[in-house]
């Protein structure tokens, strides 16, 4: 999906902030992290892809000013009521008894058309291969140009780009599928590796380069013969 | 500080809401923040580094099969279906990012720093890594080549540091002590 969660290669975010404290800075945190269990518990959450896909279609605005688990709670929330564990009208409720602004900008975007998917097939995402893998270390491959409605793990500035295979990494869960109920799909995955100056063109650094994990459909084969230049 | 406030009742009403229904308790979340907080962190992989320095075959099954030799620790937590440790040579520079979401190998370094998951760091690092770096105080030697981990998918980085100066005569635990979370992230150098 083409949103606000796909930041590689974005301007504009200023300076790192290199704060550093505890893993839960407050209480609520921790709280939000122990929510995502409580949503496998209930059958309303199935897999991480489903997850990450709940958390990409959060208010882009909350997306950047609410923090990691904001977007947590957003992409909880999401769920538990697509689900019908909650609703949000009982929710806001609670909040505004609690002293919360009726008009804050909620995180969450349950979306009616969504609800529970099926359970995994096994736990974890790695799964026996149904073919053999397509592409060797050393090979070159270009990505798709797919600008996917739904959940993809090639991110945009990836798209449509030449890199090497430097790495297969086994069999796994298709997170364009799975994350959508859609079948598990397993896949073969890679580390594809991308100079700077093909992601970036003039604006890249010198000598850097890019490795990215991409999933076997994402590729297709660039050179009939191997290169041997990587 | 008024939106965070506003997320904090949020998270608090839906917290209370679960509790009610039964789904949620609160000491399950006490036990969750007290086990991150305290238990699961970046000394893990610190016990990695060092060993790595100190014994030359462990360094060899470290790189060649990480996922195996992080079972030869007996760490709690976090799950990590695959490992690859990559190594800092005097060639090569490597750092780890996760443009999408926040991926981040917790049970060898914990849960990540705020500024992992904040959109500057994953916006810049593919973009001006060597940017980046500067930033964080890392002045990396001319003709040092950057590679960049974008963790896109269930297979999780750390970067193995080259061992600091001057540290022959130190055991492998205070070598241990030497190594920081953030040289493990690859945007510091010891």
């Amino acid at each position: 999906m083409d949103g606000i969660h796909d930041l590689g290669g974005k301007r504009g975010y200023g300076a790192i902030d290199q704060v550093t404290g505890a893993p839960f800075a407050q209480r609520w945190e921790g709280a939000v992290f122990t929510m995502t269990r409580t949503a496998r518990s209930c059958g309303a959450l199935q897999n991480t892809d489903q997850f990450r896909f709940a958390v990409e279609r959060i208010d882009p605005v909350a997306y950047l000013t609410h923090g990691y688990y904001g977007r947590w709670l957003g992409a909880v929330e999401s769920l538990l009521v697509e689900a019908r564990v909650i609703t949000s009208e009982e929710l806001t409720a609670r909040v505004v008894a609690g002293g919360g602004d009726p008009s804050a900008l909620v995180a969450a975007r349950p979306d009616p058309e969504l609800g529970p998917i099926a359970a995994e097939s096994a736990e974890g995402a790695r799964r026996s291969p149904t073919q053999p893998a397509r592409f060797q270390v050393g090979q070159r491959v270009r990505t798709a140009r797919h600008a996917s409605h739904g959940h993809t793990r090639l991110p945009a500035y990836a798209r449509d780009r030449g890199g090497i295979i430097r790495a297969l990494h086994d069999s796994w869960v298709l997170p364009d599928t799975n994350a959508h109920g859609e079948g598990e799909c397993p896949s073969h995955l890679y580390t594809v590796e991308f100079t700077g100056a093909e992601l970036w063109g003039n604006d890249a650094e010198a000598a850097t380069s890019v490795c990215l994990d991409l999933f076997e459909p994402y590729l297709s084969a660039l050179d009939v013969e191997e290169a041997r230049d990587g | 500080m008024g939106e965070l406030s506003e997320t904090a009742l949020r998270a608090e009403a839906l917290e209370s809401l679960l509790v009610e229904k039964g789904l949620l308790s609160e000491s399950e979340i006490d036990q969750t923040i007290e086990f991150y907080n305290e238990r699961v962190g970046p000394m893990n992989g610190a016990r990695m580094v060092a060993r790595a320095w100190v014994d030359p075959s462990f360094r060899q099954r470290l790189l060649a099969d990480s996922t195996a030799a992080v079972a030869e620790f007996e760490f709690v937590g976090g799950e990590v279906q695959k490992l690859v440790v990559v190594e800092n040579t005097d060639t090569v520079h490597n750092m780890v990012v996760c443009t999408l979401c926040s991926c981040y190998p917790w049970a060898v370094l914990g849960l990540p720093p705020k500024w992992y998951k904040d959109p500057a760091y994953r916006s810049r690092s593919v973009r001006e890594p060597r940017a980046v770096l500067t930033e964080f105080g890392v002045e990396l030697p001319a003709g040092r080549e950057v590679r960049v981990w974008d963790s896109s998918a269930e297979v999780r980085y750390m970067v193995l540091p080259q061992r600091p100066a001057g540290t022959e005569g130190k055991s492998e635990s205070e070598l241990a002590e030497l190594v920081s979370r953030d040289s493990m992230i690859g945007v510091a150098v010891l």
